[in-house]
């Protein structure tokens, strides 16, 4: 399976099939649903970052006039203390319950209190004023090395350290600490003629999807639930809405409506249970969305971390021994993405000596959700630019340096696996052949860094159906929601196997009713599994087709060959009929053709990429600019080529906002002071130059078109890349993001 | 409830008329009044450019603007844009292009980019990038969007 060869529909770039519905306003995304009778609600947060909860009085909300009904943590269900299984990794149910409304405790500023229906949004908002709630403030702990400490304010006060599978004695705001080893360290740093070893810290940031949570729920009297919202995963809310209300998963329905951006932040629930118990307590439909302030404060961003690394190296360029200390915080809850931070920070590498220890922290900040390769940007960060060290040290070309140390299928890696094939070092030779590297670099203040990025990608559980249309089209109904264009690479891939043109493809993206179980629109899996079951779907509507031509002709089915989209007998009568002919005779052959697919790929095949970029530093107001960027990936094979280019470039320009200006900013209370699009700045069109996409295809066994997932890595080595080029143009090494304009300024010693 | 207020106004080249509360701004008097839902919130505060439309000539973020406020003017929205059997040229750059991923940007990029050819028909990618800098998109990195622009320069002028 999976040579590198040419497609007929694979590797071309017609049309996406839902654009016209999304240029014309016409598509229908959560908030634009609507319903007759709706009612609306607003949520109550908690003003203070770590507040335990004495009392709640809803009394003067429900009087006010308008108003149809109040909910708080009371309304749950009990529930066990118990790890559920949601298909998506595993999550603690009480955990789960208590971030959607507080029970004893306010953890973060932004956390949910209570929710109010109403007949208006404006009435609701109205009586979210009415709500009283009594709190005793209690200190709050923000960063994650202040949260480690013995004497920090503990968040749980039950909560013991999972230390490598024993539990810690004394409670503990630390999870979890694992620890990962391979060789023998102390033996390679022995070895090695230049040992480097640096702190870096990152900020929290957040995904920053333009459109905001949204959900409208309607209970029915025979217990039937059913929820309208914009998600990255209808599945992974009906798991986790069954779970936080006790209702059976098939008495939930969730319709996935269009989607405005994800990036990881929209599979965990947060209003979606809230509507829901408001639906169940009016009798009525209940719409809920949130505002930007809502999204920011009360919705899981990725982790700010502290890591340390340490890389041993011999003169000729050999890494000889590394190490990795990663703590890393998880807001609220435990369960930051340090796991998957371990795995990506030196694997791109052979490294034959190593530790890689991490610790999950809780801090007085929203719960942390994925966000494009979760944790691997701050691993990168300082794994890549301690590379840039040890390279100008031994006065190495940092791309050459890469393909000298470059993992190959098979070495061992500090976590034990072997590593799998991956293209990194046609990733390194792209961005060396390209001419941005060796364009001369002009005027002052200027410098050139390179990092690599690498994420494993996931496979998990997709179901695809197609339905054979009179008319020689198909209709294929899939259960992924499509933030990125996968109705089209989905589509394709059928349309590959039944020999017909893309646009005789219609995909629907199907509620949990209607289509088979499918895992979320995450981990870069979407074109790669639910395109493989897809696959799986298209070559079982062909069995079914050369089945009816054999009737058809009066042949046995094995007589049929099936090549370039026409189906063909082979018993020396030379009778032929294409796709669309074949489809217009169903009637006569047996009635309708329903093909299915399942997938449940184990080798998704990972993706890496090396970044090249140019940026300019003002001397005096300390403000980066990126000049030149270029980005190269190994894609596998790109089935919709333009739609590759987009995730490049997309997740290039969020690891440059995640580099140069973004972070939550906290003042002395754990309070979130710059909860707007205005205080958290992405990047505008303005900030940026082209975006260089250079795709690389080295085929992925695992899958039969050789896909690999191409979303999360292009977010993982711009701040390393970036900061690398900063030492370039001013010889000073920056080891904190964001690189703001401040911190560039105090690195270089001007204020 | 605030007594509500009576306009009479001009949207896509029709007569509308509608009542709305003095407090609910022109996006919300768009989405739940008249269901027009193609201009998108997704800041409410004028930062993202989601809810962009053309009052009078003149791009403006809908969710800036007051419903009340309407009275005697001309709208133009996303939804007035394409003809029956054909897209704006700039809709179908923005295809050609593959300029969108997600999507909920798209129409308020589209409105920004019309504002902007309206009355700059060739600008350079400096001009396209300093007028769009008022939408925020998080998908895309701008890449196809400024070229998509360009492309609908060269076919509009």
């Amino acid at each position: 399976m999976a040579e590198k060869k040419d497609y007929k529909v694979v590797g071309t770039r017609p049309i996406r099939h839902d654009g016209v519905d999304k240029v014309t306003g016409r598509a229908l995304y959560g908030a634009d649903f609507q319903t007759v009778g709706l009612l609306h609600g607003k949520v109550l947060r908690s003003p203070h970052a770590h507040a335990r909860i004495k009392s709640i009085d809803t009394s003067r909300a429900e009087a006010h006039p308008g108003v149809r009904a109040v909910v708080t943590a009371k309304d749950f269900p009990a529930v066990e203390d118990k790890i559920a299984d949601l298909g998506e990794g595993a999550a603690n149910v009480k955990d789960l319950q208590d971030n959607v409304l507080a029970g004893d405790k306010a953890l973060y500023k932004g956390h949910q209190v209570a929710a109010v229906a109403a007949i208006d949004p404006h009435t609701a908002e109205e009586a979210l004023e009415l709500i009283d709630v009594e709190y005793e403030v209690l200190p709050p702990v923000i960063k994650v090395l202040d949260a480690m400490k013995e004497d920090a304010p503990l968040l749980h006060e039950d909560m013991h350290t999972d230390e490598m599978g024993e539990k810690s004695e004394k409670p503990s705001n630390i999870a979890a600490h694992f620890q990962h080893k391979q060789g023998d360290p102390e033996k390679g740093y022995a070895e090695a003629d230049v040992v480097v070893e640096q702190e870096y810290t990152t900020e929290t940031v957040h995904q920053g999807y333009i459109e905001p949570h949204n959900a409208t729920a309607l209970y029915n009297p025979d217990g039937q639930l059913t929820i309208w919202c914009s998600t990255q995963g209808a599945f992974a809310v009906r798991g986790q809405v069954s779970e936080i209300l006790q209702i059976p998963v098939s008495k939930v329905k969730v319709v996935p409506m269009e989607i405005g951006g994800g990036f990881g932040g929209k599979i965990n629930v947060y209003i979606k249970p809230i509507a829901a118990m408001l639906s169940m307590k009016t009798g009525k439909p209940v719409k809920v969305l949130m505002s930007r302030a809502d999204v920011f404060e009360g919705t899981g961003p990725t982790p700010g971390s502290y890591v340390r690394v340490k890389m041993g190296a011999t003169n000729d360029g050999r890494i000889t021994a590394a190490e990795a200390y990663l703590a890393f915080e998880a807001g609220a809850y435990p369960g930051s993405p340090v796991g998957a931070a371990a795995f990506c920070v030196f694997s791109p590498y052979k490294v034959e000596n190593g530790t890689v220890d991490g610790y999950d922290v809780v801090v007085n900040k929203p719960k942390t959700a994925a966000y494009r390769a979760p944790g691997a940007t701050n691993a990168a960060f300082a794994a890549e630019t301690v590379i840039d060290e040890i390279c100008e040290k031994i006065g190495m070309d940092p791309l050459e340096f890469r393909i000298l140390n470059s993992a190959t299928e098979g070495d061992i890696r500090i976590d034990g696996p072997p590593a799998p094939r991956v293209g990194f070092i046609e990733t390194v030779e792209a961005a060396k052949d390209h001419p941005h590297y060796s364009a001369p670099l002009e005027g002052e203040n200027v410098g050139r860094g390179v990092a690599s990025g690498y994420w494993p990608n996931f496979g998990m559980k997709s179901s695809v159906s197609i339905n054979v249309t009179g008319d020689g089209t198909i209709s294929l109904v899939e259960g992924s929601t499509d933030i990125g264009g996968t109705r089209a690479s989905i589509a394709m891939q059928a349309a590959e196997v039944l020999g017909i043109p893309a646009e005789s493809v219609t995909p629907t993206v199907a509620d949990t009713d209607s289509v088979g179980y499918t895992d979320v629109t995450g981990g870069s899996r979407t074109a790669f599994a639910t395109g493989y079951a897809a696959y799986e779907a298209a070559q079982d509507v062909k069995q079914q087709m050369i089945e009816r031509a054999a009737k058809l002709w009066e042949v046995d089915p094995e007589e049929v060959q099936f090549a370039d989209g026409v189906f063909s007998s082979v018993n020396g009568k030379e009778q032929e009929i294409d796709f669309k002919g074949l489809a217009e005779r169903l009637d006569e052959t047996g009635g309708p053709v329903v093909g299915r697919g399942t997938a449940d790929p184990n080798q998704p095949g990972p993706s890496i990429g090396l970044h090249v970029v140019d940026v300019e530093v003002d001397p005096d107001t300390g403000k980066i600019d990126i000049l030149r960027y270029t980005a190269t990936q190994d894609a596998g094979k790109a089935v919709h080529p333009s739609y590759v280019e987009g995730q490049i470039q997309g997740g290039a320009v969020q690891g440059i906002g995640w580099a140069l200006n973004e972070e939550y900013i906290y003042n002395e209370k754990g309070e979130m002071t710059n909860a707007s699009f205005l205080d958290y700045r992405i990047p505008t069109c303005l900030d940026l130059p082209m975006i260089d996409a250079v795709i690389v295809e080295v085929p992925n066994p695992g899958h039969p078109f050789g896909v690999r997932g191409v979303g999360e890595t292009p977010i993982i080595a711009p701040p390393a890349a970036i900061a690398n080029a900063v030492y370039r143009a001013t010889g000073v090494r920056l080891k904190e993001l964001p690189m703001s304009p401040g911190r560039v300024l105090k690195a270089m010693g001007k204020i | 409830m605030p007594k509500k207020v009576h306009v009479q106004t001009t949207i896509n080249g029709e007569a509308v008329e509608y009542l709305c509360e003095p407090r609910q701004s022109l996006l919300e008097v768009l989405r739940d009044v008249l269901h027009l839902t193609g201009a998108k919130e997704g800041c409410n505060n004028g930062n993202c450019g989601a809810c962009s439309v053309i009052l009078d000539g003149r791009l403006v973020n809908s969710c800036l603007v007051l419903g009340a406020e309407l009275e005697g003017k001309s709208l133009e929205t996303i939804e007035g844009l394409a003809e029956p059997e054909q897209l704006h040229p700039i809709q179908d750059a923005f295809l050609e292009n593959a300029a969108l991923q997600c999507g909920i940007c798209t129409p308020g990029f589209i409105m920004a980019a019309k504002a902007l050819l309206d009355q700059n028909p060739n600008p350079t990618e400096h001009e396209i990038r300093y007028w769009l800098a008022g939408n925020l998109c998080r998908c895309t990195g701008y890449d196809k969007i400024v070229r998509a622009v360009q492309d609908a320069a060269q076919t509009t002028s």
